[in-house]
């Protein structure tokens, strides 16, 4: 960025500084005093840190890997103007117990000024069982809202229009089943599919490799996942049909530059997969969205966003020839680290989720979900949800950071943060590449050690107080924890298991039993699921008996061990 | 006779997929010189049962981050009670609530371990009142 | 009721029990298994040994499966290799085997190799007898076949099941060491890989140049254990090797070289044992030496007074 003769002027100067630093060094030793605080320095995710950061440091071209928003690389984020055209969709992740409260807390959230939808499944909705199953015990209502069939799901929307509000839906391995279930009550609205915003996580690899809620192996799982790229590339064109995940990822306690490689990795797994499917890069690549963590160290976090970008971008257009400019921009949501919040001292969360609201922010997200304080002790109650909402109102009215576009950009150390996590994020695609992709890396377990090694290696440094968590393991008080926290009822398995009971005896069972049929010559064949999977939630098949006959055909995933 | 090695079975009922917890326990009871069996995700109180009675763990160790602890847990002791096994250590981690924690012991649960704990907590409890 | 009779009547918590006291190496252990040997013997033994990501759990789990439906009971011995620096083990080869747990009909114990020599190799041993004499009409003992405890391990099983995998590359040649003379059977796994022919070729022309073959000639086959196929081939050739082993006189042959060995490690353990008792008394050791050097005594007289007097 700086011609040769002023780069020698500074180098120069540089190695003054230096020899300047260890005389003073030097004379401290001399009184056995130390320089600093502690014998090394690093970021939130390990790697080291230089005392110092100087035009040195940035050794890229400006125009081809920073250049400008809304152009190619997307450095500096997928927008010209960024947030002041608009913020970013403020969307909390919410859901818990009945289809009924629910859809009352979304409507709180609506009132609150959230601007758009994020719906939480319970464990068993996420995994294909209804509520009255065995498996389903004690589980029913508790991480998210139970939905067994299009039933549930009209009461979940009911009196919230969908023509007018994005919703995200958490659901992966069973994508189709409830895409088909908010069609069918789009329909029921009077909406048209293609009227239709959202989307739906559908990223079945970071669920083998960090977050547990698969079921099916990976060959069907990936034939569901281009089938939902295809039908709504022609029937739900502004529906966001994955959301690649290194959320969980990095949840599951990998670094930073590996939340972004793995990320990136399962991304190329599903163009590869959609391409060999026989679809056109450019009809399904422009839907696809991302969703990341946001860590504590604001500026390691700013830059693995910038670099996320730049990647994609460049294996957009050089990898896959995307010819359209939106297939080549990373486009993603952001949820504050909910591993880094403590169950000590939980008003303390309160700031950690200030902070990574700024990272996600000044990484330039386009919608993000603020954790609420008490999350590393139960369901978030109604006004930790508002704190946490309002956290990000203040970093959009009041901070300031909202009034430019990529402010950070140009920092000497962000710069060369984004460099560096960017080169280390292409080493392990590249090693995934070797290793035949990520479906591959996945099934040798390659994945999952590198992160649970990461993850080891961080707790050994919190246990032997090398890492310093506030409240946790320094700072400490005693405290009794805080009451009011939000319960489930535990008979919301028993009142969902009788709705479901009542609501079959009112169906028509012939037309169910012909749709499951249906269902069933469809996944041995090849042909897209989604239409006959949206016929059989328009008759009101649970999604229990859905997944049953899928699991039936394609059977069910076995995850490697690797410890 | 050879030094007594503990055995423990990490286990994860329900339909929980969070096992970074269980992962990083495992790993750290393997390091302090245990036998540790682990089962992997969405194993019913049956099946975790089963196991600890043909593996003869000392130590069962159950994580739930999923809100199901309150039946799951109990489950266990009751079934492992049941068929005459219930001379094992019973310990359980997770996301719970300080509150559930009274019913959680009276259940037969020896000791709750919540977040922020350092691994060297339970594994000093468990060298404490493993069965001799 | 005392530990034996319930082991014998098949009290899983009793069975398990004493495979722990065994592996302990507890003295009580020791006077069960002495009453528990009249009802031994009865068990078939099948060993499945292969390199780490072979997927020998999962064809184990198969096996194990297509047996139970033949209307056999099967004792499983999962080993895995411990940590070395602190002794302890992550013991993770059941996650495949999670719906077998609740299978009356199906035990399963891991075993870790708790770092010492020939130390698994009894334990396992013992475990089997324990297995057997409660009934089990088949054990498979599993393990890692790197390692000459393993080697061991498995040169106690009657059938040997060899598994490899394509695209593992030197890891035939790893196997082809100790294991390659003691298999039965051979299993190319994860078959629907590219290589999986290539595998089967190789493992011909190793058993070609294989000279000492008797009457059995191993045969070679290929499965996909997660997707169940191959699994029945795999199970008849196990069967079908034991119909041989028993017509033709040569289980007979096998278990007595096993009790041979057996009893001379055991044997040579316990003087070993005495030997290291004798010499670490205070003062003993350095006296004879002592008495070596000025020439008192002969080094071949000590040698044998030593000997003498602990054979006594």
């Amino acid at each position: 960025m700086y011609d040769k003769e002023k780069l020698e002027q500074i180098k120069q100067d540089n190695s003054d500084y230096e020899a300047d630093w260890e005389k003073s060094v030097e004379k401290l030793a001399a009184k056995g005093k130390k320089g600093e605080r502690k014998d090394k320095f690093v970021t939130g995710s390990g790697a080291s840190v230089n005392q110092l950061y100087t035009p040195l440091d940035i050794d890229v071209d400006y125009r081809s890997e920073i250049g400008f928003p809304g152009q190619y690389p997307y450095t500096r984020g997928v927008q010209p103007n960024m947030y002041r055209g608009r913020f970013w969709t403020m969307r909390q992740y919410a859901g818990f117990s009945s289809a009924e409260e629910s859809n009352a807390r979304y409507k709180y959230l609506l009132e609150q000024g959230q601007t758009g939808l994020s719906v939480a499944f319970d464990l068993p909705t996420q995994i294909g069982y209804d509520s009255d199953h065995p498996m389903s015990e004690g589980e029913v209502g508790k991480v998210g809202v139970a939905i067994d069939s299009l039933a549930d799901m009209e009461i979940l929307f009911n009196g919230i229009p969908l023509d007018k509000v994005s919703t995200s839906m958490t659901i992966n391995a069973p994508a189709s089943v409830l895409l088909a279930y908010y069609i069918a009550v789009g329909e029921k609205q009077g909406v048209t599919p293609d009227k239709l915003n959202g989307t739906i996580q559908n990223d079945i690899l970071k669920e083998y490799s960090a977050r547990g809620t698969y079921i099916f192996p990976p060959t069907p799982s990936m034939r569901l996942i281009t089938d939902i790229f295809d039908f709504c590339a022609r029937n739900v064109p502004n529906w966001n049909t994955i959301s690649i995940s290194g959320y969980h990822i990095r949840e599951a306690g990998s670094t930073a530059s590996q939340e972004v490689a793995f990320t990136l990795a399962d991304g190329i797994a599903y163009v590869n997969a959609a391409i060999n499917a026989g679809l056109d890069v450019d009809t399904f690549a422009g839907r696809l969205s991302f969703f990341f963590n946001a860590h504590n160290d604001l500026l390691e976090e700013v830059a693995k966003f910038r670099a996320a970008r730049r990647i994609w971008a460049k294996l957009m257009k050089e990898r896959f020839s995307a010819k359209n400019e939106r297939s080549m921009m990373l486009r993603f949501h952001t949820q504050t680290g909910g591993s880094t919040l403590t169950a000590q001292q939980p008003d303390n969360n309160i700031v950690r989720v200030a902070i990574q609201t700024l990272a996600a922010v000044l990484g330039g997200t386009q919608s993000l979900h603020t954790n609420s304080k008490d999350e590393a002790l139960a369901l978030p109650a109604e006004d930790s949800v508002r704190i946490a909402l309002r956290t990000q109102q203040i970093v959009a009215y009041e901070s300031g950071v909202t009034e430019t576009v990529d402010p950070l950009a140009g920092s000497y150390y962000v710069e060369a943060l984004t460099k560096r996590i960017e080169d280390e994020a292409w080493t392990y695609i590249n090693k995934i590449d070797e290793l035949g992709g990520a479906v591959k890396a996945i099934e040798q377990g390659y994945i999952q050690k590198e992160i649970q090694d990461a993850a080891y290696e961080y707790q050994k440094e919190v246990e032997s107080g090398k890492r310093v968590v506030v409240g946790m393991n320094k700072f400490q008080i005693k405290e009794t924890q805080p009451k009011g926290l939000l319960r489930v009822d535990p008979s919301v398995g028993i009142l969902q298991a009788k709705k479901l009971t009542e609501m079959k005896s009112k169906r028509d069972g012939n037309a169910v039993q012909a749709a499951l049929d249906e269902l069933k010559s469809a996944a041995k064949g090849n042909d897209n699921m989604m239409p006959i999977m949206l016929k059989a939630a328009q008759v009101y098949c649970t999604e229990g008996e859905i997944c049953g006959v899928l699991r039936e055909i394609f059977g069910e995933y076995t995850p490697i061990q690797v410890l | 006779m050879t030094e007594r090695k503990i055995r423990v079975l990490v286990a994860k009922p329900g339909l929980d997929g969070h096992d970074r917890g269980a992962k990083v326990i495992a790993r750290a009871f393997r390091d302090a010189g245990f036998e540790v069996i682990y089962t992997g995700l969405r194993q019913t109180p049956e099946q975790i049962v089963a196991v600890s009675i043909q593996e003869d763990v000392d130590v069962v160790a159950i994580s739930l981050l999923s809100g199901a602890h309150g039946t799951l847990m109990p489950k266990v002791v009751n079934l492992l009670r049941e068929k005459g096994a219930d001379d094992k250590l019973i310990i359980g981690g997770g996301v719970i609530p300080d509150d559930d924690i009274p019913a959680l012991k009276e259940a037969g649960i020896a000791e709750i371990f919540t977040p922020g704990t350092p691994t060297s907590v339970p594994i000093e409890f468990i060298k404490a009142n493993v069965r001799q | 009721m005392d530990l034996v009779q319930l082991v014998k009547e098949g009290n899983r918590v009793a069975i398990a029990r004493l495979i722990t006291r065994a592996e302990n190496e507890d003295p009580e252990a020791i006077v069960a298994l002495r009453q528990l040997y009249s009802e031994t013997g009865k068990a078939f033994l099948i060993g499945i040994t292969g390199p780490p990501g072979s997927g020998k759990s999962t064809l184990t789990d198969k096996v194990v499966k297509e047996l139970r439906k033949r209307g056999k009971t099967v004792g499983v011995i999962a080993v895995d290799p411990s940590s070395p620096f602190t002794g302890g083990a992550i013991l993770g080869d059941r996650i495949r085997m999670s719906d077998l747990a609740l299978d009356d009909g199906v035990f399963i114990r891991s075993m870790s190799t708790r770092g010492s020599l020939g130390g698994l190799s009894k334990a396992t041993y013992n475990t089997i007898q324990i297995l057997d004499a409660a009934g089990f009409e088949y054990i498979l003992i599993e393990t890692v076949g790197v390692g000459q405890s393993e080697v061991d391990i498995i040169k106690t099983a009657d059938t040997t099941v060899v598994v490899s995998v394509p695209g593992l590359g030197d890891d035939i040649q790893a196997i082809k060491a100790g294991i390659m003379e003691i298999g039965d059977v051979f299993v190319v796994n994860k078959a629907d890989r590219e290589g999986a022919e290539r595998v089967v070729i190789e493992l011909a022309q190793m058993l070609e140049l294989n000279a000492n073959m008797g009457d059995w000639f191993p045969p070679i086959l290929k499965t996909v254990a997660v997707r169940n196929e191959g699994i029945v081939d795999v199970v008849d050739k196990i069967i079908e090797h034991q119909a041989y082993l028993t017509s033709s006189g040569e289980l007979c042959i096998r278990r007595k070289e096993r009790i041979s060995n057996e009893l001379i490690n055991n044997i040579l353990n316990k003087v070993s044992a005495k030997i290291t008792d004798k010499l670490s008394e205070e003062n003993f050791w350095d006296s004879q030496l002592d008495e070596i050097i000025e020439n008192k005594r002969n080094p071949y007289d000590v040698i044998d007074r030593i000997i003498n007097g602990i054979l006594q």
